[in-house]
C-alpha cells in the first residue's frame, strides 16, 4: 500500500484509538434514547452527563454552561444569531470582528450587516494578529457582541483572547471566540479568562465528524437557533448524539492530560519543517507569525506556481495537504485570509498548508521535505511569472 | 477533485513545455490575480503551418493540462485549421474536465486565438 503522510490536521483528524472504544458500547449497547425511562436510556443519560462534567472541568467550566452541537458552524450560528437576537432588543446592534474569520463566522456577521446590524472588521496585520487595543478602541456604547477567533485555521496565529476578554469584561461587551482549533492545542482556563461563550468542535481534536460544543458563561442570555424538545435545558433540541458526546469527552480529555507532550513533540516537528522548507526551497514566504502560532501549523506560499498544482504533485506522492488557492475553492478569489495578511493575489495562489499532529512522525517531515522540493522546481519551470 | 487519467496524464508529463526562442507567434491569456496564465509560443512558417509550439503555464493541475493537450492538438496544423480549434475539442481530449474547470480550456482556446492574431498584427510580448 502507498504509504500515506496525512498533514492536513486542521481540516479534520483521524478519530484516535481510545475515542474509538469509548463510543462503540454506546452505538451497539447502550443505544437508548437518553431521554427514556430503561436501563440502557439511563446509562446512555448517565455517561452523557459524566462526559460533560469531565469536558467542563477540562476547560475550567462548569458542568451546566456545556451545550453539546452538531459542530463548530453550528455553535458559532448559535453565538453569534442567539447573542445577537437577544442585544438588538436592547437596542444594541453592533458586532466587531476580524478579517480573517472562519466561514462559519463571517458569514454570519455578514449576514446580520446586511439585516440591520453594523460591523466592525478589525484588519489583522501582516504577522496575521490583532492587538487588544483595537477591540477597545472599536467598543462603543451600542456594541453587541465581539466575536474573534481564538487561533487561525489557516495560518495557524494565536490571537489574545485573554486580554480581549479582560477589555470586554470592563466594558460589560459579550466575548464570543472561535476555538475549533485552539482547543486541545492551547491551555483554556474559563475560570481565568473573561470568555463569554466559546465554540469546540470534535473532529479537529480526534473525535469523530458531527459533534461540537457551545460554552455558555451562567447568566449569559442567548435565543434559541432551533426549536424542539427539551435537551440540553431547553435551549439545544435535538436527540443526544449519545457516542458522539462520549467520544468528545474521551478526546478533550486526552488533549488537555497530554497538552505539554503534545505541544512539545508537534512544536519540533513544525520547526523542522519550516527550516527544511525555508532551506531548500528558494523564494519562500511563511505565512504568518511565527512567535504566536499552532504548533501544528505550517503556511507557505511558493512564487510564481499555484496552490491546486502542488497539492495534487504531493497527494501523487500520498501527502495529504491543503492550499489557500481559488483552484481549490471553486471561487475566483484566493483565500481571504491571505489576503487579509496583505498578501497579493498571486502569492497568496501559491500558498500550501500542512498541518502536523500528534500521529505525524519525524519520518513524514522528511518525507515532505524530499517530496516537496522537486514538485515546486518542476512546477516554476512551467509557469511563465517564474524567472532564475 | 476528480480529474481523469488524461489530464493527470497531461499534468505528470507535460508535452511541449517551454518557450521558443525565434518564436513569431506569441499569445497570452489570463491574469496572475485569477490564479491562471497561459502562455503560447509559435513558429508559423511561410505555408502558414505552425511548425512547432510550446507553453508556459501557472495555474492548476487542469490549466496545465489543457495547455499541454493543446499543444498537440495544434502542432502541424494550418493556421486556418487552428482557428477552429474549440474549448470543446480541448475538453474532450482530455476525456472530460470537472465543472468548475471549463474555464481552463476555454483559456486554451484563446491563447491559441491570442498568439494568431499577435502573428498577423506583428505584435510580440516584451517580458
Amino acid at each position: 500500500m502507498k504509504r500515506i503522510v496525512y498533514a492536513d490536521n486542521a481540516a479534520t483528524t483521524a478519530v484516535s484509538a481510545h475515542v474509538f472504544e469509548a463510543m462503540e458500547p454506546y452505538l451497539r449497547q447502550n443505544y437508548g434514547n437518553p431521554n427514556s425511562i430503561y436501563s440502557i436510556a439511563r446509562t446512555a443519560r448517565n455517561d452523557i452527563e459524566n462526559a460533560r462534567i469531565n469536558i467542563a472541568k477540562a476547560f475550567g467550566a462548569d458542568s451546566k454552561e456545556i451545550f453539546f452541537t452538531s459542530c463548530g458552524t453550528e455553535s458559532n450560528n448559535w453565538a453569534i444569531f442567539g447573542a445577537a437576537r437577544v442585544m438588538a432588543k436592547k437596542g444594541k446592534k453592533h458586532i466587531i470582528t476580524t478579517n480573517f474569520e472562519h466561514h462559519s463566522v463571517s458569514h454570519c456577521v455578514d449576514y446580520l450587516s446586511k439585516n440591520g446590524f453594523e460591523v466592525t472588521y478589525l484588519p489583522v496585520d501582516g504577522d496575521g494578529l490583532i492587538s487588544p487595543g483595537q477591540v477597545e478602541e472599536a467598543i462603543r456604547p451600542d456594541t453587541a457582541l465581539v466575536t474573534v477567533m481564538y487561533a487561525n485555521n489557516e495560518i495557524g496565529t494565536i490571537l489574545p483572547i485573554s486580554e480581549i476578554g479582560e477589555i470586554c469584561r470592563v466594558k460589560g461587551v459579550l466575548l464570543h471566540t472561535d476555538a475549533v482549533q485552539a482547543a486541545g492545542s492551547l491551555r483554556i482556563d474559563l475560570s481565568r479568562q473573561d470568555i463569554d461563550l466559546m465554540s469546540v468542535s470534535g473532529h479537529k481534536i480526534h473525535a469523530p465528524k458531527g459533534i461540537g460544543l457551545l460554552y455558555i458563561r451562567k447568566g449569559v442570555q442567548i435565543e434559541n437557533l432551533m426549536y424542539g424538545g427539551n435537551q440540553e435545558r431547553m435551549k439545544r433540541p435535538g436527540t443526544e448524539n449519545t457516542p458522539s458526546i462520549i467520544g468528545l469527552a474521551a478526546a478533550v480529555e486526552k488533549a488537555v492530560s497530554d497538552m505539554e507532550h503534545k505541544t512539545s513533540y508537534v512544536t519540533s516537528l513544525r520547526d523542522r519543517l519550516i527550516d527544511g522548507l525555508v532551506s531548500r526551497i528558494p523564494k519562500v514566504r511563511i505565512n504568518g507569525s511565527l512567535e504566536h502560532r499552532l504548533c501544528g501549523n505550517v503556511n507557505v506560499s511558493f512564487e510564481g506556481i499555484e496552490g491546486e498544482s502542488i497539492l495534487l504533485g504531493l497527494d501523487m506522492a500520498g501527502i495529504c495537504a491543503s492550499s489557500g488557492s481559488a483552484c481549490t475553492s471553486g471561487t475566483l478569489d484566493p483565500s481571504h485570509v491571505l489576503l487579509a495578511i496583505g498578501l497579493s493575489h498571486e502569492i497568496a495562489h501559491g500558498s500550501l498548508r500542512l498541518t502536523l499532529g500528534q500521529d505525524n512522525t519525524e519520518e513524514d517531515v522528511e518525507h515532505i521535505l524530499v517530496t516537496l522540493p522537486p514538485i515546486v522546481e518542476r512546477l516554476r519551470k512551467l509557469s511563465p511569472l517564474w524567472h532564475e | 477533485m476528480n480529474y481523469s487519467e488524461k489530464v493527470i496524464d497531461h499534468f505528470t508529463n507535460p508535452r511541449n513545455a517551454g518557450e521558443i526562442e525565434n518564436a513569431n507567434a506569441v499569445g497570452e491569456v489570463g491574469n496572475a490575480q485569477c490564479g491562471d496564465i497561459m502562455r503560447m509560443y509559435m513558429l508559423i512558417n511561410e505555408d502558414e503551418v505552425i511548425e512547432d509550439i510550446k507553453f508556459r503555464t501557472f495555474g492548476c493541475a487542469s490549466a496545465i493540462a489543457t495547455s499541454s493537450v493543446t499543444t498537440e492538438l495544434i502542432k502541424g496544423k494550418t493556421i486556418e485549421e487552428a482557428l477552429k480549434l474549440t474549448n470543446k475539442t480541448v475538453v474532450e481530449a482530455l476525456d472530460g474536465l470537472p465543472e468548475i474547470k471549463i474555464h481552463c480550456s476555454v483559456l486554451a482556446e484563446q491563447a491559441i486565438k491570442e498568439a494568431i492574431a499577435n502573428y498577423y498584427s506583428g505584435k510580440t510580448l516584451v517580458h
